[in-house]
């Protein structure tokens, strides 16, 4: 029996109703009345619960109000607690108190769904910009996606810090590279840095709502570009989600290539993202080595499953390019080279004093915070938190292959350098292993459409971490809701908690070791 | 020291010469600064500017500047103000909130100036489309030169792309 249903029910007895149209079934949800909707998330956290997501939903569709729900996990059981709110008084209890990522995902409930958390601290808008109309609430059925939205006036309230010497340096949204926007404001005291305000949004382009536009099939189109460099975790993730509901068989060869399509995915960013993180501490020659290996896969990739970074070719029902046994040998020979280069260049980081200098008790996340901001992925493994979907919610050939989770407990800019390190190391490894291990067989089904009323859910582990889709089947078989929880929703807190103490040139440094998605992020 | 240099003679020189793009994938805009070419001939300063996009884009323009494509090759490089800058690259759907900003970053940028749009969202709006977040296609914003599509296009793509605006 599942712990966390178990202090659930200790607590509210006969106030928690199953839903048996949550699938898959491993994944429990229930109904609570709202006004115990916080103290259900206080027994979780007593039973040591992380919060791993926060939505809302319009089920005006099946002639209720809106819906506000939280998703908890503990170790591999999700339990995701719904709480129903009536449309002319949409209030439910804040949860920002009990645990700090609530905050975010709070203000953007707040801010896009127009559902309120009572006693949240601090309610300014989130991803709705100040020139927005105040009452436009896109996530709503009553809103018309299609129409554009007037500009108003307003300002938005920066946290401020005031004393002798204490001076502000506001950076972005345009940022000084090739990067994605958003904007960062820092407090600071000579070069120390007393404090990071985040501000995303930049790159809201409505993908939650878009998604109610499109086909259970289609959508796994904007699933995978919801975060470019992460589109194949992403199409996985929506694609298992929706095969839940389902009941579809995937081909045991689908799944194989997935994991194939997943751990390139995962190499190819560690690579890029270790030379970036080197050359923002000036040692340009590890960025340029490291690119020039990315370069090579991605044109593998090209060579074998015709997209650079396998765009598409994820699909509910299973996949639509297959590994032929040529490309198993490019593959082989291509983990060889890259196995032999990437050695060497590893000695070359471990051994450059000046390099350690700047990556060693650089923008540390104690373990502590980690924990309570509930990260996830790269960075709660650099802070001690052995958290993998891989382990605790494998899809075949996972649970087959096993997979050895890097845990570092330093929380700095090295550690996360050097989860990345282990992690392309585990990653050659698994992809040897499926490459020689690939089971014969179709690699797709037809995909059969979901039931009305009924949602899926999926979690899987992207190069940045755990990737969460939560979809809801509306009263005619369409999509009412897909909730997108992108790894970056949860760590972009972690990276304010880093920076603090911390000299402002050292903040391009920890950015890029967290190097969270804006779009993942901004939705 | 020694490990970084035979390292480096190891790799050698890997730059390639620039394959070619087919006409559909590049496309001319309305507007054309004539001369331009004349004006920047052998350097030409790019400010990157994403609009909304999905990053997919942003990682080939950095494959752009790896040393296979090596656009340093041509004179072309990257750089982090919009008053240095000859050209915009500009990615992704124009959301709502990005929207002044890159109005602001055109303004910024000195005349005579080129604006290219990248990707399928940047010429217009691909699969995100307009609606209440999004604008639309770079064009709809600021003028543009050329347009490089792809979801997303490759560098090879890009570097033609650059290359045909510069051109004229
Ligand atoms: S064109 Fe494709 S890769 Fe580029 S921003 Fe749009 S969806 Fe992303």
């Amino acid at each position: 029996m599942s712990s966390l249903v178990d202090a659930l029910t200790a607590l509210l007895g006969t106030d928690v109703q199953f839903d048996t149209r949550q699938y898959p079934h491993s994944v429990i949800s229930c109904t609570v009345p709202r006004d115990k909707f916080g103290r259900a998330a206080k027994a979780l956290k007593k039973a040591y619960a992380l919060l791993a997501a926060e939505w809302a939903t319009d089920e005006t569709a099946f002639g209720g109000g809106l819906a506000v729900f939280a998703c908890f996990r503990w170790g591999s059981e999700y339990l995701i607690v719904r709480s129903e709110l009536p449309l002319d008084d949409p209030s439910f209890p804040s949860l920002t108190k009990k645990y700090l990522p609530a905050y975010r995902f709070e203000r953007q409930i707040h801010s896009l769904m127009g559902a309120v958390p009572a006693g949240h601290p601090d309610l300014r808008p989130w991803i709705k910009f100040e020139d927005w109309p105040q009452n436009a609430f896109p996530l709503r059925k009553s809103f018309d996606a299609r129409q554009s939205l007037p500009r108003m006036k307003g300002d938005y309230q920066w946290s401020k810090a005031e004393g002798e010497g204490v001076y502000e340096i506001p950076v972005g949204p345009v940022h000084a590279g090739i990067i994605e926007p958003g904007h960062f404001r820092f407090q600071a005291v000579g070069e120390m840095v007393l404090n990071l305000e985040e501000r995303l949004g930049y790159v809201h382009k409505g993908i939650e709502k878009k998604f109610e536009t499109f086909s259970f099939l289609d959508g796994v189109k904007l699933a995978g570009r919801v975060s470019g460099d992460t589109t194949v975790a992403h199409s996985i993730a929506y694609s298992i989600a929706v095969e839940s509901m389902t009941g579809c068989l995937v081909p045991e060869r689908a799944h194989w290539l997935r994991a194939l399509f997943l751990e390139r995915e995962r190499i190819a960013n560690h690579l890029g993202d270790i030379g970036a993180i080197c050359n923002d501490a000036a040692f340009a020659f590890m960025l340029y080595q490291l690119s020039r290996l990315r370069e090579l896969m991605l044109r593998t990739n090209y060579k074998l499953f015709g997209h650079r970074f396998i765009m598409d070719r994820v699909v509910p029902g299973g996949v639509t390019a297959d590994l032929s046994g040529d490309g198993k040998k490019d593959i082989v020979e291509e983990m060889d080279m890259i196995t032999r280069e990437f050695e060497r260049l590893i000695v070359i980081y471990d051994q450059n004093p000046s390099l350690e200098d700047r990556v060693r008790d650089t923008g540390l996340l104690s373990p502590e915070k980690a924990r309570e901001l509930c990260c996830v992925g790269i960075v709660a493994r650099a802070s001690g938190m052995n958290l993998d979907c891989r382990l605790q919610n494998p899809f075949p050939p996972y649970d087959r292959l096993g997979v050895n989770v890097p845990v570092l407990i330093s929380g700095d800019v090295h550690a996360r350098v050097w989860v990345r390190v282990e992690e392309i190391r585990e990653s050659i490894r698994l992809i040897r292993a499926i490459v020689q291990g690939l089971p014969h067989g179709p690699i797709n089904v037809d995909a059969v459409l979901p039931p009305s009323d009924t949602a899926g859910f999926a979690a899987v582990e992207g190069w940045r971490g755990e990737i969460i889709y939560w979809i809801q089947a509306g009263p005619g078989a369409e999509i009412n809701r897909c909730m997108v929880r992108d790894p970056s929703s949860v760590n972009w807190i972690g990276l304010e908690q880093a920076i603090q103490g911390n000299i402002v040139p050292d903040f391009p440094l920890c950015n890029k070791s967290f190097n969270q998605s804006y779009s993942g992020h901004d939705l | 020291m020694i490990r970084i240099l035979c390292q480096i003679f190891r790799t050698g020189i890997i730059t390639e010469p620039l394959s070619h793009t087919e006409n559909e994938v590049i496309e001319t805009g309305t507007k054309q600064e004539e001369a331009v070419g004349k004006y920047f001939s052998r350097s030409l300063t790019i400010r990157q500017v994403d609009s909304g996009s999905c990053n997919g884009c942003e990682l080939e323009i950095h494959a752009v500047n790896n040393s296979f494509y090596n656009c340093e090759k041509y004179g072309i490089h990257f750089t982090a103000s919009p008053r240095f800058a000859d050209m915009l690259l500009v990615t992704g759907p124009v959301t709502r909130n990005m929207e002044i900003a890159l109005k602001r970053t055109y303004n910024a940028t000195p005349s005579p100036k080129l604006v290219v749009a990248v990707g399928d969202c940047g010429c217009n709006g691909g699969i995100f489309g307009e609606s209440y977040a999004s604008v639309g296609g770079v064009g709809k914003v600021i003028p543009v030169d050329v347009y490089i599509r792809g979801c997303p296009p490759t560098p090879a793509d890009i570097l033609n792309g650059i290359l045909k605006a510069v051109s004229g």
